[in-house]
């Protein structure tokens, strides 16, 4: 069977799959919508989570980041930023949130500072990290489809986009959970297979956690050689105050982030929200600790294949470096004309490899059977899909939530908010679609945006909206302004593919500077609210609410 | 000392140490680390790259287990 129709029925099957878990989980009440009812068991709700926040970023792209863009140590800010962060979510956020017990998080920011300029600003904010999120998963959607399956961009695209908005706009959060749930596995599980056939192949150990040192080891002889820099040593792609500060804006982004957030909201009650954020974690990091390995095998395999070869006998012994070339996505340019590979650093390389290809070049690379790829190919797909499923319920819930009923039409009664909110996600789904076909030339980044928009807006506002009593409105308002206004400003000044000025603050990367704007933030809210009057008795009495584990709301009738 | 109290101790414990191993010993002290060998690899490396994730699952694993047992006495 051909490698297109193998990829096909791995692909159906599982598209299938999703589709009989939304049927079964739909939904009639908003509360089911938003919050699946509250009734997820933490284990599954940890899955979910984790399929969530695993976005075809980390699945596709992550791993080609810490090997190719980063070149090896480096690459730790995605590791430690997208894990570090839930440390802070599950003991700064989960458990208070839960307890509050409401829908999205900018109900939450309106009704701790009771200001409904605050939700508002909130909830535009939500949407635009949401939808940036979301134009990054389609581009992922959109290489899966065109190199595996053959199918033009604009095809793979909507096929993924109707699926989402089908299941989405069906089962509300109940249907994504569970969904998400079956994604995880998929995607778990076409991770790790290759991983511990190559880790196996290469060393003898099947633990690609426990055998990626030595190869890494291995690798850093090899990159001397090309003048690449050792691949274990710290600070030779970014300087040691850039790291701290990507490394920070990526944590404070992680747990800022909404569509993160409000899968607390889904626990059954303040325990469960606990136990979330740990199952959370805990299957994520099978992910992030498999991605270093991922790395390293595929770069080391990938300089033995190519380097220092002529390429007519790459191509006939490696085929795959072939397609590849077709996708442009591989490029070989023979500066010196002698038909051999120079893979090295400086103007007398030849080749460049984009970062997205790694993770699904890396069974090929290592010549494993086709049923493998195809198995990787289903598996980036459900890693973008839960990741788009879970954005646009932000999307939907902000829209008909905070916006229409919160702002235009407080009488709206449950029904009419359903059909408002299943009207959004479909219209998010269009937005997100044409994004995915015709995407922003900046679309890295704008997922830096999202990050430091989410550090320097909502993780300051809530985390002192819990912990600090004394934070008023004034504050909490003046502290997000500032803190959105300077973060802003600032990448938009210095991103390479926007204004790109030199970094001018002490050459800070601005993928970094939320970190400033979260302080800043952090800073004006304290100083202002120190200033001004006292929080009203009743915003104390919800914090103290808050604080007390007890009688979280129960869950709501289906 | 109050519930509250307590939960603060607990709470900016484990972020002491969320702190001192994701930034002291995964990027601070890197570069001296990777002098020892740990698994075939560099140590600081591997703590960069995997051992500072294994630290925070525990961590969220503290957290839940002690305040948990928190509820039920108080």
């Amino acid at each position: 069977m051909s490698q297109t129709a193998l990829t096909a029925i791995f692909v159906l099957a599982t598209f299938a799959l999703y589709i009989a878990i939304a049927v079964w989980s739909r939904v009639k009440t908003t509360s089911g919508f938003y919050v699946a009812g509250r009734g997820v068991p933490a284990i599954f709700n940890g899955m979910a989570t984790a399929a969530d926040w695993m976005s075809a970023a980390s699945f596709l792209s992550m791993a080609g980041l810490i090997a190719m863009a980063r070149n090896g140590f480096d690459g730790a800010i995605y590791l430690l930023g997208w894990t570090g962060g839930y440390v802070l979510l599950a003991l700064l956020l989960a458990p208070y949130l839960r307890k509050f017990g409401k829908f999205t998080v900018p109900e939450f920011i309106g009704d701790r500072y009771q200001s409904d300029f605050a939700r508002l600003v909130a909830a535009v904010a939500a949407i635009f990290v949401s939808f940036t999120y979301v134009a990054g998963q389609m581009r992922g959607v959109g290489i899966a489809f065109t190199r595996f399956l053959e199918v033009d961009i604009t095809v793979g695209v909507l096929v993924g986009m109707g699926i989402v908005a089908f299941y989405a706009t069906l089962g509300g959060m109940k249907g994504i959970t569970y969904t998400q749930v079956a994604q995880y596995v998929v995607l778990i599980a076409a991770y790790l297979f290759p991983a511990i056939a190559i880790a196996h192949f290469l060393t003898g150990n099947p633990i690609p956690q426990m055998s990626f040192p030595e190869i890494a080891g291995r690798l850093d002889l090899i990159q001397q050689d090309l003048g690449f820099g050792l691949y274990t040593e710290p600070f030779n792609n970014l300087s040691r105050m850039n790291v701290v500060l990507i490394t920070m804006a990526l944590m404070c982004g992680t747990a800022g982030l909404p569509h993160v957030i409000i899968r607390f909201y889904t626990a059954k009650d303040v325990k469960g929200a606990r136990w979330t954020g740990f199952w959370a974690l805990f299957f994520i990091a099978i992910l992030y600790t498999t991605a270093p390995a991922i790395a390293v095998f595929s770069k080391y395999n990938l300089i033995n294949t190519v380097s220092q070869k002529p390429y007519v006998q790459v191509v006939e012994e490696a085929p795959w470096f072939k397609t590849w070339q077709d996708t442009q996505l591989l490029v070989w340019d023979d500066k010196d004309g002698d038909g051999i590979i120079d893979y090295r650093s400086g103007d007398e390389n030849e080749l460049q490899i984009d970062n997205d290809i790694l993770v699904l070049a890396n069974p090929e690379i290592a010549g494993l059977p086709g049923w493998l790829i195809a198995f990787v190919v289903a598996g980036g797909l459900a890693a973008a899909l839960s990741t788009a499923s879970g954005l646009l319920l932000v999307i939907a819930s902000s829209v008909s939530h905070d916006i229409y009923k919160g702002h235009f039409n407080p009488q709206a009664g449950d029904q009419q908010e359903l059909k408002v909110a299943r009207v959004a996600i479909l219209g998010a789904v269009l937005v997100a679609g044409y994004l995915g076909i015709n995407p922003p030339g900046f679309v890295g980044e704008v997922v830096a945006f999202a990050f430091g928009l989410a550090a320097a807006s909502f993780f300051p506002a809530i985390v002192l909206g819990i912990f600090d009593k004394r934070t008023n409105t004034q504050g909490a308002v003046a502290g997000m302004v500032i803190g959105l206004l300077f973060t802003t400003v600032y990448i938009v000044t210095t991103a390479p593919k926007l204004l790109g000025w030199d970094p001018w603050l002490f050459g800070i990367d601005p993928q970094g500077i939320g970190t400033i704007g979260m302080l800043l933030n952090a800073t004006v809210t304290i100083i202002v609210s120190r200033l001004g009057p006292p929080p009203s008795e009743e915003m104390v009495r919800m914090v103290e609410a808050i604080r007390d584990p007890k009688n979280a709301a129960a869950p709501e009738a289906e | 000392m109050s519930r509250w109290r307590k939960t603060l101790v607990l709470t900016f414990s484990l972020l002491a140490v969320w702190f001192l191993v994701g930034f002291g010993l995964a990027i601070f002290l890197a570069p001296w680390l990777n002098q020892y060998t740990f698994l075939g690899g560099p140590l600081g490396f591997w703590i960069a790259q995997n051992g500072a994730i294994y630290v925070f699952v525990v961590l969220i694993l503290i957290y839940c287990v002690v305040m948990n047992r928190l509820d039920e006495t108080s």
